[in-house]
């Protein structure tokens, strides 16, 4: 490894942890491009991590989340804790180019220097979020920002990734969905910690809590408490947490998601969501989910890169064999079908 | 390694009006920019605070109240006492032509006033940050 990329790489690693903006800002932007020294700054910020209480804030556009993080934020500065956000828009699928507005609605915010605003383009990247957005959230997590809040694109049904990287998912929603709150019980509705129903104000936000209560209660609510309850002595066996965790039985172990209605604008029932966030944050520390949830998110990170690895160095391999393109051109001519052309790429790294 | 250009288009002041900001925010996307909009009535030091956080390479400003002599100098000066000085910083909006040498000794590396095209400001910012990144 060249020295002067160690000298940048350990610079802004120490200038992380000692919480100075600038050499955050850039450690983010070196993580974001990909850049020579972005692994090996994660690598040394990681045993950093895992301080902050992270939040994730996801919902279709429009619901108000950018307004309702401000909100949230200026209720945790109230209790003095400093908060760090990422926040992801997405990016033009024909130009690359982005506009990221997240701040517009944040600027109740901005001159207070317990407040850390990134704005982050998905760059292509599906789920809701970009492809850096975890290690952004390490970065200000390693920086000692209290609480770091992680909010989605706007999302639909299927962008649930951000509960990968948040330990507490916050699902928004406003009234006048009606019929979507049932379309959407698949996806978003079933990653929820804490749901909020915004914009409380308008006709239609009781009904819609109710609606949403409802089918908590039906569908949502058990099917998660459900994989939690399945997987525990096997994620308690795995994560070796039997000498220090008592297993706690199946009734103790559900956390039922509370609704609650607000009107970010105004900061009108904002106080009783953070209080639910962090008794949600209290919740996973006392039985031991929290680690249950920790093993299983470590376990689909890496399993990720892996892919990501293996993918790269079969596809480089079975170059180097000159078959890749052959293979390829088949597959575009309909000769071959993909899956049986990913098969025989992946044979490559046997050889 | 994909590097984007990232811009933040800042509003400075009592200006109510920011459809100038949004077309050229807008033409910055469409050149494949990312660009962060800060929206209305910030202060210098929101500015600069911002385009630190943001990690920018571009801070364009587009102010029309006439207090453009008071707040772009202190936004130059703010981001330089932040360690931003290799920040392109570009204005845009109403400025009196006389007032042009004024900004530019100040720091500013162009002005672009109503009639400017968004394909020239695109170039302008591309040309320089280049050499920046050089």
């Amino acid at each position: 490894m060249a020295p002067n990329r160690n000298a940048l790489a350990t610079e802004l690693v120490s200038g992380v942890l000692a919480g100075d903006r600038r050499l955050c800002a850039r450690a983010i932007s070196l993580i974001e491009n990909n850049a020579p020294e972005a692994r090996e700054i994660v690598s040394a910020l990681y045993p950093h991590t895992g301080q902050a209480m992270v939040v994730g804030v996801t919902g279709s556009p429009g619901v108000g989340k950018s307004t309702l993080v401000e909100a949230m934020t200026l209720e945790w500065r109230r209790r003095g804790r400093t908060v760090g956000i990422v926040a992801v828009d997405p990016t033009s699928p024909f130009t690359g180019g982005a506009i990221l507005g997240d701040r517009i609605r944040m600027q109740r915010t901005s001159g207070d220097v317990g407040v850390f605003i990134r704005s982050m383009a998905a760059r292509g990247h599906l789920g809701g979020l970009a492809a850096a957005t975890e290690e952004a959230v390490a970065v200000l997590d390693a920086a000692g920002f209290q609480v770091v809040i992680v909010e989605t694109v706007g999302a639909g049904q299927s962008e649930v990734e951000v509960m990968n990287v948040a330990r507490t998912t916050v699902v928004v929603l406003a009234p006048g969905l009606g019929d979507d709150v049932q379309a959407a019980k698949a996806g978003i509705l079933e990653i929820g910690d804490v749901f909020v129903v915004n914009k409380a104000d308008r006709p239609g936000a009781k009904e819609t809590a109710v609606q949403l209560e409802n089918m908590l209660e039906l569908g949502g609510a058990m099917a998660r408490h459900g994989r939690v309850r399945l997987s525990a002595q096997d994620l308690i066996h795995h994560a070796g947490l039997e000498q220090e965790t008592e297993v706690v039985e199946s009734e103790d172990i559900g956390w039922q998601p509370p609704v609650l209605q607000t009107t970010a604008f105004d900061g009108g029932g904002v106080p009783e969501v953070v209080a639910a966030i962090e008794r949600h944050h209290e919740y996973l520390q006392a039985h031991g989910v929290g680690a249950m949830r920790e093993f299983e998110r470590a376990a689909a990170r890496v399993r990720e890169l892996l892919a990501a690895i293996l993918a790269a160095k079969a596809q480089e391999k079975s170059a180097q064999a000159g078959q890749w393109d052959s293979l390829i051109a088949r597959v575009a001519r309909r000769e071959l079908d993909p899956f049986s052309a990913a098969t025989l790429v992946a044979q490559a790294l046997s050889v | 390694m994909e590097r984007k250009i990232r811009v933040l288009v800042a509003k400075p002041g009592l200006d109510s009006h920011d459809r100038g900001a949004k077309v050229v925010a807008r033409a910055l996307r469409d050149a494949g920019m990312e660009v962060i909009y800060t929206g209305l009535r910030q202060t210098p030091d929101q500015i600069a605070e911002a385009a630190l956080q943001e990690d920018v390479d571009v801070v364009g400003i587009s102010i029309l109240s006439g207090a453009h002599r008071v707040l772009v100098p202190r936004i130059v000066e703010r981001l330089r006492e932040l360690g931003l000085s290799d920040v392109l910083v570009v204005v845009g909006g109403i400025i009196p032509p006389d007032d042009v040498p004024f900004l530019l000794e100040r720091g500013v590396a162009a002005v672009f006033g109503p009639g400017s095209s968004t394909a020239d400001i695109v170039a302008f910012i591309e040309e320089h940050v280049q050499k920046v990144r050089a």
